[in-house]
């Protein structure tokens, strides 16, 4: 079942949440949408679930190709799982994944041995066959979070939308719930959106993601494509670190502020600023430097992780992140408050009048 | 012996100061006080009224309480309450659930005029009542004309009751439902349910603890209201005299052990209703969702999504 968002517009008295949003989901994905808090994100998701009415006027929202946007969200068939989950607190888990097979109208309910069959089947897919009778308060936020799922798609929902599913769990859990729900979702193929603030989960687990801002859609694309091809600056700085370098434009190349090479002083119109967007991993730091590397100062080396971290400082520009394999760290012997030359690898450049 | 080595090898006083109470005297006073001031404020008059309601022993006891004006009372008061408090209920819920669970124009003044009966003086609402429903009130002709009698009859008294208990249900819910939100519920209408199935399934199982803890005060209220009925009773003996105002007719005839006697029933009422409203208060310690989550012994590792490879 695919999803359509044509043209959402939602406001909240003077505060625009939507501004004429639109997007495709395809059958079978599992799309996240990703941006800061204001962002318009979990609005855009419960619209979709329709929790939330969008503008009078507005567009609409088509679930393959019928629209829905008249329909309540009992009608929908969407399956929403909460961010605090929002377990039925005084039902046992059988009874709250039981709830939507009970709740179905009288010819269209299943028998009771039906139901129970159905209850332990999920309760079995998201491995907590065993915990039939505890109540949620009983369980831990893992396992609360899979009691919700099992719920959401008892009701066999033609779309899953996801709020902020791992926020509430600690980073371990959190891996480890990101990956079960990818092979869940391969498995059974079912339309999914998720929203999530945390980029690297978006990155982990979905097929596309939706970066938003504002209330706008600043790009789509795969995780690939939103790391390694930011449609603009706040992509870039919104996914992953990112250093910033301030120069002119000459030619299609940026002369960086402070390099020996700069360009010559005509007498022609000033050439425009633009400014570098370079990720840690891709400043190079070497020993020597020739006039298009930028001279900085090591301030900070940190060990953590697979990759050696330094802060360096520059003469009147803002400090810059580097990160180094730690071989390469090795073979460099760099010292504190040492001396270096940068180079920039897979710099993209925009113009400075692009505001974020 | 230098001095230092003495210092260090003299023995520590065996009672030493505490660093995080009170000298002995101050706590002893304080607490002594408060003793005093119970004893002769609370339990004092709780003794004394059992103490005269058998001064002239069981038998005048049990006589007070068969006496039919008693007997009246005592129906008097029940049905009171038999209305009020389910009345009373229905108005709770429904005024809790729009206040907590919807936004609109006008809670504010909604919930102003919740409070409005614990604000004004039970005295002060009954003569409203009066000056509505009287003769000479503004419906006062009107009702008579129709051979309606509201005041210094069982209607009025029922409507005093109500006016007085109004808050106590709805100001126990609101924060209650207003602290558990509306996610439930969007996850029940989510899975398909109805208004109807949402609120009976989800809803009112989540506030029944609290709900009932409202109607045991309501109730208590109910029972016990004086100056309002006063006012709109008309203290007709056997007839509109509910049981606090049958224990100040009493006492006003000098009848003091029967006074009494009927004030003790109103006194167990009222130990009753701590003893309810304890274990309610107990219950929802315990088992209450909002108060606290047990700890959690299960290593989440061992159940972990992980598992799912086999």
């Amino acid at each position: 079942m695919s999803i359509q968002v044509i043209n959402i517009r939602k406001t909240f008295d003077n505060y625009v949440a939507l501004h004429d949003v639109s997007l495709h989901v395809g059958k079978g994905e599992l799309v996240a949408l990703l941006g800061p808090s204001g962002s318009g994100k979990t609005t855009l998701l419960r619209i979709i679930a329709g929790m939330e009415e969008p503008d009078p006027g507005s567009g609409a929202i088509r679930f393959h190709d019928q629209d829905v946007s008249g329909r309540r969200v009992g009608d929908r068939q969407v399956g929403f799982v909460f961010q605090h989950y929002a377990l039925f607190r005084h039902m046992t888990v059988f009874e709250n994944v039981a709830f939507g097979l009970r709740a179905r109208p009288s010819r269209s309910r299943p028998s009771k041995r039906e139901i129970k069959g159905r209850v332990s089947e999920l309760l079995r897919l998201v491995q907590l066959e065993r915990f039939g009778d505890r109540l949620p308060t009983q369980l831990s936020g893992g396992q609360r979070q899979r009691v919700a799922l099992a719920r959401a798609l008892a009701v066999e929902p033609r779309v899953l939308l996801l709020d902020e599913p791992f926020g509430a769990l600690d980073a371990r859990v959190r891996r480890d719930l990101r990956r079960w729900l990818r092979r869940l979702h391969d498995e059974m193929h079912i339309t999914s959106v998720f929203v999530t603030h945390d980029q690297e989960e978006a990155l982990e687990l979905a097929d596309r993601i939706v970066v938003m801002n504002e209330g706008r859609i600043e790009q789509i694309g795969t995780p690939e494509e939103v790391y390694d091809k930011p449609a603009n600056p706040f992509v870039y700085q919104f996914l992953g670190n990112v250093n910033l370098f301030h120069g002119r434009l000459d030619h299609g190349q940026l002369r960086v502020d402070g390099t020996d090479n700069h360009t010559p002083e005509t007498a022609g119109p000033t050439p425009p600023n633009g400014i570098a967007y370079v990720r840690p991993h891709d400043v190079e730091v070497a020993r020597t430097g020739n006039g298009d590397s930028i001279k900085a100062r090591i301030a900070q080396i940190n060990f953590a992780g697979p990759f050696v971290y330094l802060l360096l400082n520059r003469e009147g520009a803002a400090p810059v992140e580097a990160a180094l394999p730690r071989e390469r760290f090795r073979e460099l012997a760099l010292q504190q408050s040492e001396e270096v030359f940068l180079t920039l690898r897979n710099a993209r450049i925009f113009t400075e009048d692009y505001s974020i | 012996m230098n001095p230092v080595s003495t210092l260090a090898s003299r023995p520590a006083p065996a009672r030493r100061r505490s660093a995080v109470t009170e000298p002995a005297v101050v706590r002893y006073a304080l607490i002594g006080g408060m003793l005093v001031v119970v004893g002769l404020f609370l339990v004092l008059p709780v003794v004394l009224i059992f103490h005269e309601a058998f001064a002239d022993g069981w038998q005048l006891y049990l006589d007070a309480l068969r006496d039919d004006d008693t007997v009246s009372a005592i129906k008097l008061t029940l049905i009171a309450a038999a209305f009020a408090v389910p009345l009373n209920v229905l108005f709770g819920i429904a005024a809790s659930w729009c206040i907590a669970k919807f936004e609109f124009v006008g809670k504010r003044l909604l919930l102003a005029l919740i409070d409005l009966p614990f604000a004004v003086s039970p005295v002060i609402s009954g003569l409203i009542y009066v000056l509505l429903f009287g003769l000479q009130g503004w419906f006062g002709q009107w009702l008579d004309k129709h051979d309606i009698h509201l005041l210094f009859a069982v209607p009025g008294i029922v409507m005093a009751t109500i006016f007085v208990t109004f808050p106590f249900v709805a100001r126990e819910l609101i924060p209650l439902m207003e602290a558990q939100g509306t996610d439930e519920e969007q996850a029940a209408l989510s899975l398909g349910a109805g208004g109807w199935r949402v609120f009976r399934k989800v809803t009112l199982p989540n506030i029944k603890w609290g709900l009932l803890y409202g109607v045991i005060i309501c109730n208590a209220r109910a029972m016990g209201e004086f100056g309002a009925v006063s006012v709109v009773s008309g203290h007709i003996r056997g007839e509109t005299n509910t049981l606090p105002l049958h224990v100040e007719v009493l006492y006003n005839d000098y009848q003091f052990s029967a006074a009494f006697a009927v004030a003790s029933l109103l006194t167990l009422l009222a130990l009753a209703t701590l003893v309810a409203k304890s274990i309610v208060e107990w219950r929802t310690g315990a088992g209450g969702p909002a108060h606290h989550e047990p700890g959690l012994p299960v290593t989440v590792t061992q159940i972990a999504p992980a598992g799912a490879d086999a």
